[in-house]
């Protein structure tokens, strides 16, 4: 009898914690949620940017922040910069081999969309109160 | 040593260039690409809500002769990961992967992306140009 028959933990036991099935699937999952949001928003923003492009500042500013566009262009910025870090943390798991120039590339994306949402936000939110 | 038998995984320059390789490589280097035109994006949003001036600077430099070819460059990016995006949403149901459907929805992204680019600035000309 070899040492391996003689251990009854499970593989699963082992195997937990160590392998994939950790974040995979909810990273898919959202990549392609925010894809289908960028559709509609995406080609939203194209059409409203041609409405305002000939607009003097004051239309533009009003257009922008009627309740509407504020509401869908903060949920372009919003889910713009989620399905950018999703992205951008593939392409650094792909080609960054080094373990901690990996960990802090992702976050220091993370950290700047994370910036960029709010500063997006808070621009939209100013020019649709008036502030 | 026997080494020099063994067959060898051929790199990139070796393969003979397939469309469905052009579309995979572009929707990658798109997305990066637009994941910087985020910024372009806030720094239109944070100049409008700034005020006039600032908004007023933000359109020139848009409409400057460097700007009309970012931006045309982008509205191309947009209008490709779109279109490719969207051809991948459809393979994610399981659908389009026999060979020539395949090499199909790649053309048809290539063609699709040129044709939205040109319908966008050709309304764009319509209108009398950027601002």
């Amino acid at each position: 009898m070899n040492a391996s028959t003689k251990n009854l933990r499970h593989p699963l036991k082992r195997a937990r914690g160590l392998g994939s099935s950790q974040y995979g699937v909810s990273h898919w999952w959202t990549q392609r949620l925010t894809a289908a949001g960028l559709v509609l928003l995406g080609i939203w923003l194209v059409i409203t940017v041609l409405g305002l492009l000939r607009a003097d500042y004051a239309s533009a500013r009003g257009g922008v922040g009627r309740p509407w566009n504020a509401i869908l262009m903060i949920a372009f910025v919003v889910t713009a910069f989620w399905h950018a870090v999703l992205g951008l943390q593939v392409v650094v798991e792909d080609y960054v081999h080094t373990r901690w120039k990996e960990i802090a590339l992702i976050v220091a994306i993370k950290f700047a969309a994370v910036l960029g949402a709010l500063a997006g936000t808070l621009a939209v939110l100013r020019i649709a109160l008036g502030v | 040593m026997t080494n020099a038998q063994r067959p060898l995984s051929p790199h990139l320059q070796i393969y003979r260039w397939q469309v469905q390789m052009v579309t995979s490589i572009l929707h990658r280097a798109t997305g990066i690409v637009l994941a910087f035109s985020t910024l372009f994006i806030l720094w239109g949003l944070i100049s409008l809500a700034a005020g006039e001036a600032a908004y007023d600077q933000f359109k020139r430099c848009a409409g400057s002769a460097i700007g009309i070819v970012v931006l045309v460059g982008w509205t191309w990016a947009f209008c490709y990961h779109l279109c490719n995006g969207v051809r991948h949403l459809v393979q994610d149901t399981g659908a389009g992967y026999t060979v020539t459907q395949f090499g199909r929805s790649s053309r048809q992204s290539i063609v699709g992306s040129v044709v939205l680019t040109l319908i966008v600035w050709g309304y764009v000309l319509f209108l009398g140009g950027v601002a």
